[in-house]
């Protein structure tokens, strides 16, 4: 569960996030929708803990981002937006460092890292190194990095960027698993389409503040408009950026 | 949750993680156990044999000159050559004698001009005209050799007339300077040996180089910092660990570069300079302890740099420049003649420069040297790291 209280943020003179406040709770995918440079990474940036809120709070798990990162980070898992893999380690050697990263035994983080090759399908590569991965093999491998530590709450900035139409879908029935048992998923995405398929709950972000929150139907039904993409370049104010 | 202890959480699985990832990476192979210790050694071979060769030449071998117009100076030349020169004689004028020198056809011409028998029959010195290249460094001993005999020539001739006139020679010959070379076969050659010390800290250097741009700059351009840093290792942490997994190639490459050269001083014939006992198992592990210090400065000190670049490139061209600051102390060592103080041995590279240079003198080195210079070494590398452990935690690192 994760809930933003007016988090603000800027580089030098260039304020990225102005008053971002949502709630995500568990057992629901809730969407970041926004056009590029929105300040949808940046948000989930603080949120991860790789930045450092200029002010305002986010608590996970009701534990504060400002003051217990540490502790935020073994409640996380987090896509992040370039989700690099080493190149000289199997998928299961990236998995398991970060499974011992994560404090977990040895047995536990190979038991960790069979599951979640099963899961993701990746047995075909998970013993090959990552140097001549695809793009769908190195998300599937930062997802399963991710997700080593069991995190009740998951992170994911853009994830289906530059991945193929198979890859997308399997990313889909994955987020929608992860619904299914109970965790809280987080992802943004500049993709209309993307964020209406899957997100129970709909954050339009825009200019670093929120500018609508809402289930796809009630955003229809406050702006009046019956197709989704009139809707959004309502709540915008433009369609610069979307998708 | 976490297995090891606390403050070090992370430190050892970084560690691991960096050190066996780039067993894999050919080009840390190649960097860390290839090119040091196998062309250092080369290189050091080379040189060496090159100047060994120089300088058994200098006493050995008999001094090719060529005499132009020797039948106007015959006791001269057979005196010469009683004293071991190879004569040729030429017919050469005062142009065809420098061409000879400067074309390299000759070492050194010797011409006796027309009015020489006259001019020495009558006692007015009588000229003797040497040609050789001063700016041939190699060749200074031989010219200089040539010099000397033909002095010593004139200085016998001007005792013998005195005799004559019933003089005793001795009046002309108001000082007695004795030129006492104290340097022995060892501390001549360690002018060459100096490069050794050079080529193994550089040899050091080099083998943590390529782990430490992979580990920072290498991690931040393929996108794998970011998840790095969302795992519940403190940053320093992180850093920590990379830095001790470059400061772990560097020992290695310390190791194998010091081994190589043991090895290989046994093929260059140091025998001949009454060497090989100096490079033997103990005088290399001992140059390993007084080195090994510098891999962790090293290591933190790369680190440092490689993890504010903004790109792998720009991290090798950053480092590429930056790995020659280490041997500008050996450079003043060099240029200044500065031998081992204990106030000297503050200085990282310095000292270890100097410490090396004692070892192979074959002289006793002071345990309170050794000391500092382990201790203020060891030192320095602990602040650099902790330093880049704090830099580390900047959030500028990720832009």
């Amino acid at each position: 569960m994760i809930s933003v209280r007016d988090l603000h943020k800027s580089f030098g003179t260039v304020a990225a996030v102005r008053g971002v406040s949502f709630a995500a709770p568990d057992g629901q995918i809730t969407g970041l929708l926004g056009p590029n440079g929105a300040g949808k990474s940046t948000t989930l940036r603080m949120l991860y803990t790789v930045l450092r809120p200029d002010s305002g709070d986010a608590q996970i798990d009701g534990i504060s981002v400002v003051e217990q990162p540490l502790l935020v980070r073994r409640a996380i898992g987090v896509l992040s937006h370039a989700a690099g893999v080493y190149p000289h380690l199997t998928a299961r050697e990236n998995i398991l460092y970060f499974g011992e990263l994560h404090g977990l035994a040895r047995a536990q983080r190979e038991r960790r890292a069979d599951e979640l090759i099963e899961l993701l399908e990746m047995r075909e590569f998970a013993s090959r190194h990552a140097r001549g991965y695809s793009q769908g093999q190195r998300l599937k491998t930062a997802l399963a990095r991710a997700l080593v530590h069991e995190p009740r709450n998951v992170l994911l900035d853009e994830p289906t960027n530059g991945l193929d139409v198979m890859a997308v879908r399997n990313l889909r029935s994955l987020l929608r698993k992860l619904r299914e048992r109970g965790h809280c998923v987080v992802f943004s995405s500049h993709v209309m389409q993307e964020v209406a398929e899957l997100c129970d709950e709909i954050v339009v972000i825009a200019r670093g503040t929120v500018v609508a929150t809402g289930t796809l139907q009630s955003l229809r039904d406050s702006t009046g408009q019956a197709a989704l993409e009139d809707a959004f370049v309502q709540l915008i104010g433009s369609d610069a950026g979307l998708e | 949750m976490s297995a090891s202890p606390e403050p070090w959480r992370g430190v050892f699985t970084v560690f691991r993680k960096e050190f066996f990832e780039n067993l894999r990476d050919r080009r840390t192979i190649l960097s860390a156990l290839f090119i040091g210790p196998v062309f250092g050694p080369l290189l050091f071979a080379g040189l060496m044999q090159f100047s060994v060769k120089q300088s058994d030449a200098a006493t050995d071998e008999s001094v090719p000159v060529a005499i132009a117009h020797a039948e106007r100076a015959p006791n001269l030349v057979s005196w010469l050559a009683a004293r071991g020169l190879d004569i040729t004689t030429v017919d050469l004028d005062d142009d065809a004698a420098r061409n000879a020198v400067i074309e390299r056809r000759q070492k050194v011409v010797i011409a006796l001009p027309e009015d020489f028998g006259q001019r020495l029959a009558s006692a007015r010195p009588a000229p003797v005209l040497v040609y050789s290249d001063g700016s041939r460094a190699f060749e200074a001993r031989a010219v200089a050799r040539v010099k000397t005999l033909v002095m010593q020539y004139g200085q016998q001739i001007g005792q013998q007339r005195l005799l004559v006139r019933g003089i005793d020679p001795l009046i002309g010959v108001p000082l007695a300077v004795q030129d006492i070379d104290v340097s022995t076969p060892t501390t001549r050659s360690v002018l060459v040996l100096s490069m050794l010390s050079y080529l193994v800290i550089m040899s050091m250097l080099v083998g943590g180089l390529y782990l430490a741009i992979d580990a920072t700059a290498g991690e931040r351009e393929r996108g794998s910092l970011e998840p790095l840093l969302t795992t519940p290792i403190p940053r320093a942490n992180l850093i920590y660990g990379k830095i001790l997994a470059a400061a772990a190639y560097m020992l290695v490459s310390l190791i194998l570069t010091v081994a190589a050269f043991a090895v290989a001083v046994q093929f260059i014939g140091l025998e001949r300079f009454g060497m090989s006992a100096n490079l033997g198992p103990l005088a290399a592990l001992t140059m390993i302890a007084c080195c090994a210090p510098i891999a962790l400065l090293g290591a933190a000190f790369l680190t440092i740099i490689a993890a504010f670049a903004k790109s792998y490139r720009e991290a090798q061209s950053y480092l590429s420049f930056v790995i020659a600051v280490p041997t500008l102390p050996l450079v003043f060592a060099g240029m200044f003649g500065l031998t081992a103080t204990t106030a000297l041995m503050l200085v990282p590279f310095l000292s270890q420069h100097l410490l090396i240079t004692s070892i192979l003198r074959a002289e006793p080195i002071a345990t309170l040297q050794l000391v500092v210079s382990v201790v203020s070494t060891l030192g320095l590398g602990v602040a650099l790291a902790w330093i880049a452990g704090r830099l580390y935690n900047r959030e500028a690192l990720l832009s």
